[in-house]
């Protein structure tokens, strides 16, 4: 158990639906939620099997205090972001931040399930576009393809090398890239003071420790 | 009375002229209805039209007036004529308007059209000038019974609108349950907050009213009369008993909360389980603070336990909701957390039910941090210095649990209605029999009276589901089967404050109507207004007592020589008891056997090879008749054969029509009535349902005739069956072209 995880679970003396809602991003709308299911019902991703719980059972869990469950499920590392549960939601409750959120915390806490691909997919792409202020894709697309090793990373180049030529024809991907050329940000610095900076801020205002 | 001249209107306005041979209809009129006068008009609802029939009544004498245009229920305020009998023939909704405008069809369409012609004038010549009920009733005194919520609305409003209220409280203050409560749920923007339960402002307004007369510790010792003459003895408790004139009752009585003692597996008997009025006397004594225990024991979590006892599938305890339980909840809820914020409370819940405005009033609970947990308990066990509570998480899908210090039942409301009275019947009889224990029980039962009525139908309102007081609840909420007695509040239907005074205010409305009609010897609802009433041909009777019986109002007692005793004032005109006489000696004036007789004779049945039946349709006038009027609006065509008349209910259908119709040739009858049973919409109650029995019977004559079991159709109609009803009307109309016609034609 992780340090944080454990002062977290001191600190809330197992109040779990008060630590959401002071700790997760939008956390503090979980108690409104009024169990309708609209927002499962809405979901496009028709719950497979990597989604134990929808979003309102999730919301239910949080409530009944099931703590671990909640933080170690890899159900709202599930969303798509298509929004559809927060457009539809009775009771205005911005679903796909929530989820968000909670899922944002359970990384923070070191809970997040191992080799999660959307978590993977985030880190990967918030170091790899913030390192030079835009994305560069071909490194991207190449960590992506080789996450599971070399070989199934050559399988899955083979099988789309016909897009990569035609995107390269049509000038839409610089081969460049992948030796650390292609398009940059001017001031890589600058982008990075201000990176730093707004983390500061929301640390400041989060109350956390830097 | 002046002798019976008659005269009838043929319309040609609304293109009546056009699809119709006007001059055929007048020919009609005069030679097969027999009408001393006779005149068409282009526009007969214009001032013009209406000044022609004036002039006729004013000036020629005439007082039996046939208007054959429109449906009776157009043009009523331009055809009112009150010093004379009128029908009307429907020429319009019921014969150009569902046929189509083609060559083929308007052969049948003038002949439709003639047969109302003849009807009309049939009709008005067996109907008499209804000259009102002589007997009643001045005062204008309006009796509340129970000073509660309900009952002090009730009281003021209707002195408000200028009339003097007798007020009766059982206790010894106003107020009711409502009294009890240290807030109530909101009933105004922002629905945030519980708010004072007002009661002290409806009581300060009630004691500076002059209009209002309050007795406390106050019971009725016995109603006699009817409405507008009621006569109630208010026996007050240690003093003299005091006779009031009354001209209509609200019975406002109110509800008890279930006993929990019932429900011993949620805790009934242990220290910390308490239901929802127990906590409001915990609230009211914490007076704002911190609420604590009966223990002293500040609480600092509580499990709310919603549908305690109610909902109950088992029929063991409460079959219904009480309607209020779940807000009252969230407002106890907020009693703990608005003193509190850090108060754990959970509101366990199979279905939240938040009626109105109060899903903003949810929504701020769960602002304030109430927990909502759907899960059905188990049970409620003392554990520790508090209690467990078992449930099962209806989302999560798990048998759980929780502790808390206190838990809150929220048992339902059981009205405070008298004896029922079926079973006081059934009682009454053993007791007459000579069955002691029987008699024991009558007095029981009669000590739980409310309104002690002196009428031979019993103390009481009857009941409806679930013990509570009789109410039309689809249609007309605060009627009764007693006229001019109004129930409003939970003593009606489970409900909260905001929906009691609400109903009160209505059924003030109805009861203040219902005095006036009294007063000037005119039917109260449905037939708002109706100066006919019934009268018997005490002769003929032969006190088979089927009138008093099956009157769905008790409006017939015997005298005593035992003769049907009307009280003409309880009546509501719905000629259940005409229809109910087998020797038919009951009528109204302005309906009657005769005059539903006289049309289905006036009828011209073509011969066995004509090809052309004809199908009556005795139609219910509140439902199916506006029906059949709707579909003509919308110009849905149906059957040319079918010659429809209005009645005032299936109950008022007299069995001889139908046999006196297939004997004289017509192919089939159909009868359109309102939905009868539990969810009945019949606007008598049980006129529908009695007229369906007695046509239960009609079978067997029908098998004695050697006719067909479909020669005689019953269909429940409701008015909004515009669509479907013309069809159905065709698809009997193909039945009768497949049985073939009647064989009892011409003869």
């Amino acid at each position: 158990m992780s340090d944080m995880n454990q002062q977290m679970t001191t600190r809330y003396k197992n109040n779990f639906l008060k630590e959401i809602e002071q700790q997760a991003e939008m956390g503090d709308w979980v108690k409104m939620c009024m169990q309708c299911g609209v927002c499962s019902g809405s979901c496009p991703t028709n719950f497979h099997p990597g989604w134990a719980h929808p979003p309102q059972e999730i919301f239910m869990m949080i409530r009944a205090g099931k703590r671990d469950e909640v933080l170690d499920s890899q159900s709202m590392w599930m969303c798509t972001s298509c929004y559809n549960c927060y457009v539809r939601c009775p009771r205005k409750l911005p679903i796909t931040h929530i989820m968000h959120g909670i899922a944002e915390y359970a990384y923070r806490l070191g809970r997040a399930p191992k080799g999660q691909p959307t978590l993977h997919l985030s880190k990967t792409f918030w170091n790899n576009c913030t390192k030079s202020g835009r994305t560069n894709e071909v490194q991207l697309t190449q960590t992506l393809y080789f996450k599971d090793g070399i070989v199934s990373g050559i399988k899955k180049a083979l099988v789309m090398q016909d897009v990569a030529i035609g995107l390269v024809k049509a000038g839409r991907l610089n081969i460049m890239e992948a030796l650390g050329g292609g398009h940059k940000c001017k001031g890589a610095k600058g982008i990075h003071a201000m990176l730093a900076k707004a983390r500061e801020l929301e640390n400041q205002r989060k109350g956390r420790a830097a | 009375m002046a002798e019976m001249k008659t005269a009838a209107y043929i319309c040609k306005g609304c293109e009546l002229g056009v699809r119709l041979d006007a001059a055929a209809l007048v020919k009609v009129a005069t030679k097969d209805g027999k009408m001393n006068l006779v005149r068409e008009h282009d526009f007969l609802c214009s001032a013009d039209g209406v000044a022609m029939i004036r002039n006729d009544i004013d000036n020629e004498a005439v007082n039996h007036v046939a208007i054959c245009a429109c449906s009776r229920r157009a043009k009523t305020e331009a055809f009112n004529f009150p010093t004379v009998a009128i029908s009307r023939g429907n020429l319009r909704e019921g014969v150009i308007w569902i046929r189509p405008d083609t060559d083929e069809a308007r052969e049948t369409t003038q002949e439709m059209a003639e047969d109302y012609v003849r009807m009309a004038c049939a009709e008005v010549k067996a109907m008499k000038v209804p000259e009102g009920n002589p007997n009643t009733g001045t005062s204008k005194t309006l009796l509340v019974v129970g000073g509660g919520m309900s009952g002090m609305t009730a009281a003021l409003e209707s002195a408000k609108a200028g009339y003097k209220v007798v007020l009766i409280e059982k206790t010894g203050a106003l107020g009711g349950m409502a009294a009890k409560l240290w807030r109530r749920i909101p009933n105004r923007e922002p629905f945030k907050a519980p708010m004072d339960n007002g009661v002290a402002d409806l009581v300060a307004q009630i004691d500076a009213d002059a209009n209002i007369k309050v007795y406390l510790n106050a019971v009725i010792a016995k109603t006699a009369g009817a409405p507008g003459r009621f006569k109630v003895d208010v026996a007050v408790e240690s003093g003299p008993t005091v006779t009031e004139d009354i001209g209509a009752i609200i019975q406002a009585t109110g509800f008890t909360p279930y006993d929990m003692a019932k429900l011993p597996n949620l805790g009934a008997g242990q220290a910390n389980v308490v239901d929802q009025l127990g906590l409001e006397s915990l609230a009211r004594a914490a007076n704002g603070g911190p609420i604590k225990r009966a223990d002293g024991k500040e609480v600092k979590s509580v499990v709310f336990v919603q549908c305690a006892g109610q909902r109950d599938a088992t029929k063991e305890h409460l079959e219904y909701c009480s309607g209020h339980c779940c807000a009252t909840s969230v407002k106890q809820a907020m009693y703990f957390k608005d003193a509190n914020p850090d108060v754990d409370t959970v509101v366990l819940y199979t279905d939240l039910r938040m009626p109105g405005n109060n899903e903003d009033f949810y929504r701020a609970a769960q602002n304030k941090g109430v927990i909502f947990s759907k899960g059905a308990v188990a049970n409620v066990s003392a554990s520790g210095n508090g209690c467990t509570v078992k449930f099962k998480d209806l989302i999560l899908n798990e048998e759980t649990s929780t502790d808390a210090d206190l838990v809150v039942l929220a048992t339902g409301m059981v009205p405070t209605t008298g004896p029922d009275l079926d079973q006081l019947n059934e009682t009454n009889r053993l007791a007459e029999g000579g069955d002691a224990t029987a008699k024991e029980q009558v007095v029981q039962m009669m000590s739980k009276s409310v309104l002690n009525l002196d009428y031979r139908q019993g103390p009481d309102v009857p009941q409806f589901k679930h013990g509570f007081n009789d109410s039309h609840f689809i249609c007309f909420p605060y009627e009764t089967r007693r006229t001019a007695i109004y129930a409003a509040g939970p003593v009606r239907r489970p409900m909260d404050i905001a929906q009691a005074q609400e109903d009160a205010t209505g059924a003030a409305m109805k009861a203040i109507q219902a005095m006036e009609n009294a007063g000037l010897g005119r039917a109260a609802h449905p037939r708002s207004g109706d100066l006919s009433f019934p009268t018997a041909r005490l002769e003929g009777c032969t006190q088979c007592k089927r009138c008093t019986v099956e009157c769905p109002f008790g409006a017939i007692d015997e005298d005593e020589k035992r003769f049907p005793l009307f009280n003409e004032s309880r009546c509501r005109r719905c000629g259940t008891c005409m229809g109910a006489c087998p020797v038919r000696v009951i009528s109204f004036e302005n309906y009657s056997v005769n005059t539903v007789g006289a049309q289905i004779k006036a009828v011209d049945i073509p011969d066995e090879f004509s090809e052309k039946p004809r199908v009556l349709i005795l139609a219910c006038e509140n439902d199916a008749y506006p029906a059949l009027d709707m579909a003509g609006m919308n110009r849905n065509a149906y059957d040319p054969f079918v010659r429809v008349i209005p009645v005032r209910c299936l109950g008022s259908v007299n069995t001889i029509w139908i046999t006196d119709a297939l004997n004289s040739g017509y192919d089939g009858v159909m009868l359109m009535g309102c939905k009868h049973g539990e969810q009945y919409q019949c606007h008598f109650v049980k006129g529908s349902e009695l007229g369906r029995y007695r046509m239960s019977k009609i079978y067997d004559t029908l098998k004695g005739m050697n006719l067909e079991e479909d020669r005689l159709m019953d269909l429940e109609v409701a008015i909004t069956d515009i669509e479907t009803l013309p069809k159905k009307i065709n698809d009997y109309a193909a039945r009768i072209v497949e049985m073939g016609m009647s064989p009892f034609k011409g003869l």
